[in-house]
């Protein structure tokens, strides 16, 4: 699905990921673990096509083909979806209309056709029903004024309406308590299958309770520094990342 | 009924020789036939209109009221005022705010000047409600000069601005509403200028009144639309009277021809809880200023001004505005947002002034501009004046580029980059655009910002 070889990516001059190779199955779900400025956030940023992240070597292969040239749109199109860290608010925007500019961006792209508002909504309440989101939240403007959780939760919305063929969860966990940390968890957990593949990024053992990957990476100093089971995520949840960093340096 | 105001002084100068002023040439011949020649007190302001605007000349951009406006524009082209005939030709279509054929909406009374002329053809009065007059400034002039005497000149009366002074002395068309006391007037009322059909460029002069009695409510619209190719100028002064807790609410949408020069002034006095809200949207025009001087002159007198300006090209737009407050617990709120791309430049001058007396009031105000283009230009002045200690205040100002974070966020969810900066324009507009109070002008307002978005891949 996913194949990373030899990244180097810099951030305004300074070098973030320094030769990273990871490479995800189809079907499968990993998690990359690392300390705060190990490049988790910078990894996720460039797979999803952000404008300022400079690859200078190495190459990301999507469905075995190189997306370095697509757009964010066009990666977006072809199946990729990142979940942020922290969900952009967007005032004046209504959710459900942002909702099906998007998918019908998506449809536009592939050929089909566009969802006219009857079917949109039909598509929508399915979704939210399964989701447990409020219809509330599909009228406020995106994001605006939404909790932390609920803005969580719009990610997964905006996941499952779009149902990528990979999606990037970028510390999804950050800023949830434990009730909207199942409950994002459980929508992750919905579009498991075996066409399906995820990443999980996180600080944090914690969230992989309730996603449990296939396999874990640790990210630290810009390079894939260890790969195992999901036991190697409570060894670091027990140790620490000392080890890698200093084993790095 | 001279209305209480301390403006700082300083008279426009005169930078341009009489030779070469626009408009002089006109002036000199403008008393042959001039509408009201029977009326001797309107002839004096004429002359003093001819006097003082030969004095003071076109406002240079040493005025500090005039520092990111100039008008020597006006000096390209050599405009010849326009006369009942140049309101007589063909008009296709009447533009409306509101798309045509759909019976949902408000239809009521409709007032239509082509080349600054009225046109009794294309208007309809036949909505009107009893107690409301709308009619051509010519029609009141023969038939209800009392009425205009007690009103016209009574409001615009600072002999040091230059435009006004223009005006006083070439006046040459308008109208007067006149909204009787108690009279709650249900559908608004729409005002339509059409411009730009001529074989030369023309200058029209309208003198407009709007006299809201006591407890008497209404809504405008005033829409102004280039249609032909000549370049032509519009220079408007409109004097808006409020009775005691009279409500009017102006929905002005300025979609003049690239060719178009329109400076308007709008001159206000709001007494006891009345209420004056009034809403510009600027899309056109190659130079438009928009002046509104507002007296908050009875206890609980309110004013709302908003607006939005939407400018690509090299067009200039001025919002400039004063808002005095006089009285106790008297409220201002202004906030004019706009979107500016290319070279277009936009002004924005506001001055919220509270008096000694105006203890309690609350004056906010706040202009946002979003620049899609390195080149393109925002000069913002807000500022508060306040000589009374019990008041509430604010203002501010900022200005940006699109946000590119937000951007990305769209982009990542499949949203083409030219649709997602379309719909963060909107988004950035949908603040001052949800202050229009009426939905369906509301609604008629948001379709004209779509249209006017830079068009999208895949949008429809």
């Amino acid at each position: 699905m996913l194949e990373i070889k030899g990244l180097h990516v810099s951030v305004d001059g300074k070098e973030i990921l320094k030769g990273l190779d990871l490479k995800l199955g189809t079907g499968e779900v990993h998690a990359i673990m690392g300390p705060n400025g190990s490049g988790k956030s910078t990894l996720s940023y460039v797979i999803a096509g952000r404008d300022g992240y400079k690859v200078t070597a190495g190459d990301i292969l999507f469905k075995g083909n190189s997306i370095l040239d697509l757009l964010p749109e066009e990666r977006a199109a072809e199946g990729i979806f990142l979940a942020f860290q922290y969900p952009v608010e967007i005032p004046g925007v209504a959710n459900t209309t942002f909702l099906r500019e998007s998918v019908n961006a998506v449809r536009r792209y592939r050929g089909e056709d566009e969802l006219d508002a009857m079917q949109f909504i039909r598509v929508l309440r399915k979704k939210v029903a399964e989701l447990g989101v409020s219809d509330d939240l599909l009228k406020r403007a995106v994001n605006v004024g939404f909790s932390g959780g609920e803005k969580k939760r719009n990610e997964i919305l905006q996941m499952s309406v779009l149902e990528p063929a990979l999606a990037v969860l970028d510390e999804t966990d950050s800023g949830l308590d434990i009730d909207a940390l199942k409950i994002v968890s459980d929508g992750v957990n919905r579009l498991r299958d075996p066409q399906r593949t995820t990443l999980v990024i996180t600080h944090y053992q914690r969230l992989l309770d309730y996603i449990v990957p296939d396999y874990v990476h640790v990210l630290a100093n810009g390079r894939i520094q260890r790969t195992g089971g999901k036991e190697l995520a409570l060894e670091l949840e027990k140790n620490g990342y000392a080890a890698f960093t200093g084993e790095a340096a | 009924m001279a209305m209480p105001r301390l403006p700082e002084k300083q008279p426009e100068m005169s930078v341009t020789p009489e030779n070469t002023l626009p408009f002089a040439g006109n002036l000199a011949t403008a008393g042959k036939d001039p509408l009201g020649l029977e009326l001797d007190w309107l002839q004096d302001i004429r002359q003093s209109g001819v006097v003082r605007y030969r004095d003071l000349g076109l406002p240079a951009i040493n005025l500090e009221d005039w520092k990111y406006t100039n008008l020597l524009a006006l000096g390209d082209m050599d405009y010849l005022t326009a006369t009942p005939d140049h309101g007589d030709v063909p008009v296709d279509v009447v533009p409306s705010i509101f798309p045509t054929g759909n019976n949902d909406l408000p239809s009521g009374a409709r007032l239509v000047f082509v080349n600054g002329m009225a046109r009794a053809d294309l208007s309809t009065m036949k909505d009107l409600p009893a107690g409301v007059t709308l009619e051509p400034l010519a029609q009141v002039i023969d038939q209800n000069p009392g009425l205009l005497k007690v009103h016209l000149g009574q409001l615009a009366i600072d002999t040091d601005r230059a435009m006004l002074a223009l005006n006083n002395a070439a006046m040459n068309s308008g109208y007067v509403l006149h909204v009787a006391k108690g009279v709650v007037m249900e559908n608004p009322i729409e005002i339509i200028h059409i411009g730009g059909i001529a074989q030369q460029p023309l200058a029209c002069f309208p003198r407009n009144l709007v006299i809201m009695e006591e407890n008497s409510q209404a809504d405008m619209i005033v829409h102004h639309v280039g249609v032909g190719g000549a370049s032509y100028f519009v220079n408007t002064v409109n004097e808006i009277s409020l009775g005691q807790a009279a409500r009017l609410r102006v929905y002005n949408v300025q979609d003049e021809s690239h060719q178009a020069i329109n400076i308007t002034a709008n001159w206000a006095n709001v007494t006891r809880d009345a209420s004056y809200s009034s809403f510009n949207l600027s899309l056109g025009a190659r130079l438009s200023r928009f002046e509104t001087y507002v007296a908050l002159n009875g206890t609980g007198a309110m004013c709302k001004l908003d607006g939005a300006y939407l400018m690509r090209g090299q067009g200039h737009c001025d919002n400039t505005l004063r808002i005095d407050h006089l009285k106790p617990d008297t409220t201002s709120s202004v906030m004019f947002k706009g979107v500016l791309d290319d070279r277009s430049r936009a002004v924005f001058q506001g001055k919220i002034v509270v008096h000694r007396d105006a203890q309690r009031s609350d004056g906010q105000m706040h202009n946002k501009t979003m620049l899609l283009s390195d080149k393109a230009e925002i000069d913002t002045k807000p500022e508060l004046e306040i000589y009374a200690d019990d008041v509430k205040c604010a203002h501010g100002a900022a200005s940006g580029h699109v946000d590119e974070t937000a951007l990305f966020y769209m982009r990542s969810r499949g949203i083409p980059d030219d649709l997602a900066r379309n719909l963060l324009i909107q988004s950035f507009l949908a603040e001052v655009l949800e202050r229009v109070n009426v939905d369906t002008i509301g609604a008629a307002m948001n379709d004209k910002v779509t249209h006017w978005l830079p068009v999208a891949r895949g949008q429809i």
